[in-house]
């Protein structure tokens, strides 16, 4: 089933890609770039998943990768526990949540969804920041010997590289095996027309919360693993609005409902965020020009990159997904 | 034998508005039922109640045996209940042939993606969009997307057929085509509740004919007997005897 | 006791700008649809126009919400230009992300060039004072100033041609053009005052807190939640939903921090969305 599409295994090459070219040179600034486009795409592709296949925008998707990484620093450093273990449990305790809560949140429709979602955001961090076993706003440091356990800070480092890349190829499978199964064709049936899809016997309230609580798993995973390896969180860099409105630009740029406008739109958007942090004039406007970017996506080619890529070769279709 | 549809006094307000007050009737298998009635006479609504959309006020609905007064619209298809919509609502950006997937995907048999896909060929193939299987939905004609309407419904393999308004829209052609396309899905057995403002249509098609006035049944029977009633000839055009006046040769 | 009823009558003060805040937010979405993503940092520039104004020209503050509203209409026209007319026909989701487009867009520039230092508007005027408690004049004058140009949004909407016009196109925008009325500039006044009542609520809240460029957003949920009470399009409405969210405000602010109102305000959001899934009036969110 899965096997026999051919992005599949583009994914995996992408994937070995990442992981052999850094490593055979053991080259660490080539990793760290690396990492963060990974990220960039754990996060979009797993937006895509509400924005793209759903319909439903979601403002404040950061929110299970920044519990995902307080989760999962606080096992680690406060209980000592086991990386792998942790991030697992705390994809878990986030998803979860996520489901209870998307349970409520979901029956709001479209538009008014996309508003609570903003205020998530907002309320979480509050939350965080007022939140004692947590560090409050201060948050919390991994004590150093942490990366004992795992051979060391250097090893630590590289095998920490190696998980996120692997849930990296995760989420775009899952992405992949999603778009093409019966579970995304009621998705699709859902951003269509919501109203026609339940009469046509979709059961709205239980795909939406599914696949709700199923964009927050990769992410909070990638998260404890990210935070984990930067060695401390705190409430304004685990819920960086940016991020949120970044990963949005991300897949719009892209092309929202793609697999791989996900992965496209998260790498060119981290190239530009990188060359923009780093140059003196244009740091500043960094908002402004993500801004301008969402804004001529939406208003010439709501397709994305991907979009426009269908519409010159349809054939691509079957094989870029 | 039973009803495969059996509707006793449903009511349907919306805040001080009643759409439906006290209605019944019932559908047996095999039979097209025809829903007439002016404008406003709440027969979408009433639609509306037996498939789940709305929740009836007062009164039962039972499908095929099962109470469904209170289930949801998913659940109901999923018992063996289709409908169309007098607006239809395709699902514009996927293909025709997907459109009906999600028919077959999610009807009474809960097919997987493979079977979904073969029957919704077949189905495609029988109402004639066959060759327009990979286009997408909003490039239909308005004939078009009725028959997607009526192809996405018919995958879900019901065992009642609920049609509002299928022919407003078309021309003569596709309203004959169209009316050949309900017999066959009547005669492959399933039963078809329609509404329908066409009158030769519904008197052509329909076994026996309900109508509705200001959220009322006012008369049911073979359509003869019920194109003939006065109640009904006032109710559509005011006056009883309009039929004399207008023939009456001065 | 009495301290919480000092706090309660600020807070109504507070309210009427709140309402006329909101009012602009549901004008635009009873109007044409349009969720408009960009209301808080329009209201931060309104903070930041009258700042300018003030500054410049020492004139009562008060007074220069006249130049104010003028500002705020222009820049409406061209966000409505830039951003929201070619958007209009599309999904719902297409309007939030070329509003939230262009919010980003501003909070941006404003961040550049503003950055997040606090500005006010150093304009004083005497208060009243009731035995312990002193209730100022920028507070009683800034909900007088709400109510004011409330009671001529009314005026407008039900007395003027062209207020005329706009509530036909709200109602049914085809049946409106059918009847010879260009929705297209009906549609762009509607924004560009929905826009103006956003900056001059702004202007209102300069006079009586410090901001940043980053201070729309908190009257941007307040303004969503009071539209949400209040329901769509019903712009006087906005204002009585918002000075009872100021009266509960001054009610739960002794008791409790600051940061704690905005969680209360978006569970209380939430809730009543749940309460009425279609949102209060019967209007889907999706079309």
């Amino acid at each position: 089933m899965i096997l026999r599409r051919p992005f599949f295994w583009i994914i995996l090459v992408i994937a070995a890609a990442f992981i052999y070219v850094p490593l055979h040179d053991n080259d660490v600034s080539l990793r760290e770039d690396l990492i963060l486009i990974a990220i960039a795409i754990i996060l979009a592709s797993n937006l895509n998943l509400m924005i793209g296949y759903t319909g439903y925008v979601n403002f404040g998707h950061i929110v299970f990768y920044g519990l995902g990484g307080y989760l999962g620093l606080y096992l680690t450093t406060v209980h000592g526990w086991n990386l792998a273990v942790s991030a697992l449990l705390a994809g878990v305790v986030v998803s979860s949540s996520a489901f209870l809560f998307g349970l409520v949140l979901l029956r709001l429709r479209g538009a008014y969804f996309a508003l609570a979602t903003i205020g998530i955001l907002q309320a979480v961090q509050a939350f965080v920041s007022n939140f004692d076993p947590w560090g409050r706003s201060t948050g919390m440091y991994l004590s150093f010997n942490s990366y004992q356990s795992l051979g060391g800070a250097r090893h630590a480092l590289w095998i920490t590289y190696f998980l996120i890349i692997a849930v990296m190829a995760l989420s775009l499978i899952v992405s992949l095996a999603i778009k093409n199964s019966k579970f995304g064709l009621g998705l699709f049936a859902i951003r269509e027309d919501e109203d026609a899809a339940v009469v046509l016997g979709v059961n709205a309230t239980m795909y939406k919360s599914i696949i709700y609580s199923l964009s927050a798993f990769l992410p909070a995973v990638a998260g404890a693993l990210m935070f984990f390896k930067n060695g401390m969180i705190d409430p304004s860099s685990a819920f960086e609005y940016m991020l949120s409105l970044e990963g949005i630009v991300m897949l719009m740029l892209g092309g929202q409902g793609s697999v791989v406008g996900a992965a496209l739109g998260g790498t060119l958007y981290e190239k530009l965020r990188s060359y923009l942090l780093t140059s003196p004039a244009l740091s500043n406007f960094h908002l402004v020009i993500a801004g301008g970017l969402l804004l001529i996506v939406v208003l010439f080619a709501p397709g994305g990159l991907i979009g426009w890529l269908y519409r010159l070769v349809p054939r691509a279709h079957k094989v870029i997904e | 034998m039973s009803a495969l549809l059996e509707v006793l006094g449903v009511s349907k307000s919306f805040g001080g508005l009643v759409a439906v007050s006290d209605v019944s009737f019932s559908i047996a298998e095999g039979e097209i039922l025809g829903l007439i009635g002016p404008n406003g006479a709440g027969k979408t609504t009433l639609f509306n109640v037996v498939n789940g959309v709305y929740k009836a006020d007062r009164g039962t609905i039972t499908f095929a045996g099962k109470d469904i007064t209170h289930s949801s619209a998913d659940k109901i298809v999923h018992l063996g209940l289709a409908r169309t919509h007098q607006i239809v609502k395709p699902l514009n950006d996927l293909t025709v042939l997907e459109n009906v997937t999600v028919g077959a995907c999610f009807g009474r048999e809960h097919l997987d993606m493979a079977a979904a896909r073969k029957v919704a060929s077949e189905v495609l193939q029988q109402v004639g969009l066959g060759n327009r299987a990979d286009l997408v939905a909003h490039s239909l004609t308005v004939a078009g997307k009725k028959r997607l309407e009526v192809a996405r419904a018919l995958a879900a393999k019901p065992k009642l057929l609920m049609l509002d308004e299928v022919l407003a829209g078309l021309n003569p052609t596709e309203v004959a085509t169209m009316i050949d396309l309900v017999r066959k899905i009547r005669d492959s057995g399933i039963s078809v509740l329609m509404i329908e403002h066409l009158m030769q249509a519904i008197m052509s098609l329909s076994d026996r004919i309900v109508v509705l006035n200001l959220g009322r049944k006012l008369v049911e029977g073979k359509p003869d007997e019920v194109v003939h009633n006065s109640d009904v000839v006032e109710a559509y055009l005011g006056f009883p005897d309009i039929v004399d006046r207008l023939t009456r040769v001065e | 006791m009495s301290g919480v009823l000092a706090s309660m009558v600020d807070g109504l003060l507070v309210g009427a700008v709140y309402g006329l805040a909101a009012m602009g937010l549901s004008l635009i979405w009873g109007v044409m649809d349009v969720i408009n993503l960009t209301h808080g940092a329009m209201i931060a520039l309104g903070m930041f126009c009258l700042h300018f104004l003030y500054a410049a020209t020492g004139i009562n503050a008060y007074v220069l919400l006249l130049p104010t509203i003028g500002f705020g209409l222009v820049i409406g026209l061209v966000v409505y230009w830039v951003a929201v007319h070619w958007v209009l026909g599309r999904s719902m989701l297409m309007s939030l992300l070329s509003t939230f487009a262009v919010n980003m867009m501003v909070i941006g520039i404003g961040t550049a060039v503003w950055s997040t230092s606090p500005y006010n508007v150093n304009f004083v005027l005497p208060g009243i004072t009731m035995g312990a408690y002193t209730f100022t004049g920028n507070h009683i004058a800034a909900a007088i100033s709400a109510v004011v140009i409330a009671l001529a949004l009314q005026l407008f909407l039900y007395h003027t041609r062209t207020g005329k016009a706009i509530r036909a196109v709200a109602d049914n925008r085809e049946a409106a053009e059918l009847m010879g009325i260009s929705s297209t500039a009906v549609l762009s006044i509607a924004f560009a005052i929905g826009i103006a009542l956003a900056c001059t609520s702004g202007a209102l809240v300069a006079t009586l807190f410090p901001f940043t460029i980053l201070s729309g957003a908190v009257y941007q949920l307040k303004s969503f939640v009071v539209t949400i009470l209040a329901g769509l399009g019903k712009p006087f409405g906005a204002l009585v939903a918002g000075v009872l969210l100021g009266l509960l405000e001054g009610v739960v602010t002794p008791f409790l921090a600051v940061s704690w109102i905005p969680l209360i305000e978006f569970g209380l959001f939430v809730v009543v969305l749940i309460a009425f899934p279609q949102g209060i009036f019967g209007k889907r969110a999706t079309r």
